[in-house]
């Protein structure tokens, strides 16, 4: 097998608003020109391109094919898109450099959520014949799945707010966050619900991003990045979308993705969980020991651009490769209902 | 700078679907106020009923009748319903298995509040007056020790439409900005692209060449040439005229990207690449930040524009 590394990752702001289009191109100009000047490359360096997006988000049919326009693509390039969070366009364009097709892939997502009604949206992706009809909302069903954890004792409301309260805490190093800040959790449980037994603090804020990642084989990697986060694992699970059928307490398809993708022994993991409870269940699932640093940038409680905020999580836990920091690092994601689908993706340096 | 124009944006579609043999048992049940689940290949009962296995994705096809009362397995508190949801007045949403079955069913009970439900209170079915054969056949659950409403005879069903509406705020890009600001007033503004110098109109966010935002004005005249055309023939929904009638590509002097628009004033039999256009405008007082201020283009008189001055604009 080719060797594949993380080479390059920039982000966005995220931000409650932007006054840009639903087509993402004034977000992504920027951190194409970041990500490739940072690299030395243009954008006829790259073999091919993949995004993460979704029209439902954007209220527009083909928002993803606007959005081409901010690469320039002339001459013609290789494209592909997927509706999903661009952790899944990144697994594609691995497995593209694996086939040795091309050996440099720049990947990318984007999502303008103040749009619409983000919690109306997304019952967009709940089973269109039995549970979307009923318009289920993103907090409402997150809180069920919150409060059968509280009942088995597996979490509580304060072990939940202090998942926020350090979320907000490590933002404080992360200039690109929405949230951040010294919050104590036992004031954030004065705080009234949002939907029972949610508190504001247990949900991502809404959140207006995008972010890129560029991966490289071989020596090419080498060439364009010092220390390389080479990806060592690279796996994803899907549970049934019946979510009435799972035990919702766990996420087998998590524990299942973790596993084969050797979680074991990472230093830090950067986790895709939209809701407080959602990370404690996670670390269960994945088997992080409490000498792992968890969303050391504040995770997605500190900003949740959706369809960009998986694939920032790989960006943000290759980043600690590629600064030195650590040596084996996990990058999370999840798409669909209550943690249905998760992607699981550790890398590696290598002196 | 202010914001760029944004709008209101409301979709909506009726999705209507074909349903199968187990959605559509399912479904037809509901409307005789009846609940069925299936049998999965571990002997659980799955209600609603799955097409396969979730383990091991054998077809599935042991229906089971279940009762219409249950108790609720676990539940959050929606204090402001959203539009769309079982109920306009807070109720909790809930997974409740039902009495029969080992899976949950997730919807709404009408609880009054949060202090009223728990995990593990016995809920009813509260069927809706007029059945169509839908998951919203169930008006939503209530809390009840007592049994649900009688059964009731009803044909089968075998599709189902769901409406689905979404609204959005659409926000012009910070080129198309000035663009419909400028059709406000009459006056036609591209941009020009600073790295291969293209003009188009309409700007866009980014120049689909080089990937940079388009920065210099251009104000452009509302004659030009037309590149290319088609003659509609075929009446399709929402059309403003009866066909035929011909649908052109213009560019506009000055421009490099030609935009589709509507001829009138020429037969279509005499309509040719190169013909030379102007616009008329609606009168001023119909304005307002669209390119339908322009009604049509129609022939300018001018001789014809030579191929080469808009071949490489096709």
């Amino acid at each position: 097998m080719r060797d594949i590394a993380v080479v390059g990752f920039a982000q966005t702001p995220c931000v409650r608003e932007t006054d840009g289009t639903t087509n993402g191109v004034e977000m992504l100009v920027p951190i194409f020109h970041e990500v490739l000047g940072g690299l030395g490359l243009t954008k006829t360096d790259i073999g091919f391109w993949c995004s993460g997006s979704s029209d439902y988000l954007a209220g527009r049919a083909f928002s993803f094919v606007s959005a081409v326009d901010a690469i320039g693509a002339f001459p013609p390039i290789a494209e592909s898109h997927v509706e999903m969070d661009a952790a899944w366009a990144l697994y594609e364009a691995w497995v593209k450099l694996l086939c040795g097709e091309v050996d440099t892939a720049l990947v990318y997502g984007f999502g303008k959520s103040s749009a619409g009604q983000l919690r109306r949206v997304m019952a967009m992706q709940l089973d269109p014949y039995l549970v979307t009809p009923l318009w289920p909302d993103t907090l409402g069903l997150a809180g069920i799945q919150a409060r059968m954890g509280i009942e088995n004792g597996l979490w509580d409301e304060r072990a939940m707010a202090a998942v926020a309260a350090q979320s907000r805490r490590n933002a404080l190093s992360n200039p690109l966050a929405q949230l951040s800040g010294e919050v104590d959790a036992d004031d954030l449980l004065e705080l009234p619900y949002v939907v029972d037994p949610l508190r504001r603090h247990d949900c991502a804020p809404i959140t207006d991003g995008a972010a890129t990642v560029v991966l490289a084989a071989g020596d090419r990697a080498r060439e364009l990045c010092e220390r390389p986060a080479w990806i060592t694992g690279f796996e994803h699970r899907t549970d049934s979308p019946s979510f009435g059928t799972r035990d919702l307490t766990t996420s087998p398809s998590a524990v299942a993705a973790g596993k084969a993708a050797g979680a074991d022994g990472v230093q830090v993991a950067e986790l895709h969980a939209p809701f407080t409870h959602q990370e404690i269940l996670l670390r269960q699932a994945l088997g992080l020991g409490d000498d792992v640093t968890v969303n050391p940038s504040g995770g997605v409680l500190a900003g949740n651009p959706m369809f960009s905020a998986g694939l920032a999580r790989i960006g943000e836990a290759a980043r600690r490769i590629h600064d030195g920091t650590a040596s084996k690092v996990l990058g999370h994601a999840t798409s669909g209902p209550l943690l249905q689908q998760n992607l699981v993706c550790v890398m590696e340096g290598r002196e | 700078m202010t914001r760029p124009l944004s709008a209101p944006l409301d979709v909506g579609f009726d999705y209507t679907r074909s349903l199968g043999p187990t959605l559509g048992r399912f479904l037809s049940d509901l409307r005789r106020r009846r609940v069925t689940g299936i049998r999965g290949s571990d002997g659980r009962v799955h209600v609603p009923p799955l097409e396969y296995d979730p383990v091991t994705a054998e077809r599935l096809h042991e229906f089971v009748d279940v009762a219409a009362t249950g108790v609720v397995r676990g539940w959050s508190w929606i204090p402001e319903p959203l539009e769309g949801q079982p109920l306009d007045r807070p109720f909790a949403w809930a997974l409740i298995q039902l009495d029969g079955a080992d899976t949950s069913l997730l919807h709404a009970v009408d609880a009054g509040s949060p202090e009223e439900i728990s995990t593990g209170a016995r809920v009813r079915v509260r069927w809706r007056g007029e059945r169509v054969g839908a998951i919203t056949d169930i008006e939503c659950f209530e809390l009840s020790d007592e049994p649900a409403e009688e059964p009731a005879e009803a044909e089968d069903v075998t599709m189902v439409t769901t409406p689905v509406t979404l609204h959005y705020t659409h926000s012009a890009s910070p080129t198309e900005d000035p663009f419909l600001r400028g059709l406000m007033e009459g006056r036609l503004l591209g941009q020009r692209c600073p790295s291969c110098e293209k003009v188009y109109f309409p700007p866009r966010p980014a120049c689909p060449t080089d990937g940079v935002p388009t920065t210099e004005q251009v104000e452009l005249a509302d004659h030009g040439t037309i590149t290319t055309f088609c003659v509609v023939n075929v009446p399709f929904l929402g059309q403003r005229i009866p066909p035929p009638y011909v649908s052109a590509y213009v560019l506009l002097d000055g421009a490099d990207i030609p935009f589709l628009h509507l001829l009138l004033g020429v037969a279509p039999e005499d309509v040719r690449m190169g013909m030379r256009v102007e616009a008329v405008w609606k009168p001023r007082e119909e304005w307002g930040p669209t390119m339908q201020n322009i009604d049509h283009f129609r022939p300018s008189g001018e001789p014809d524009a030579p191929f080469d001055s808009y071949s490489q604009h096709l």
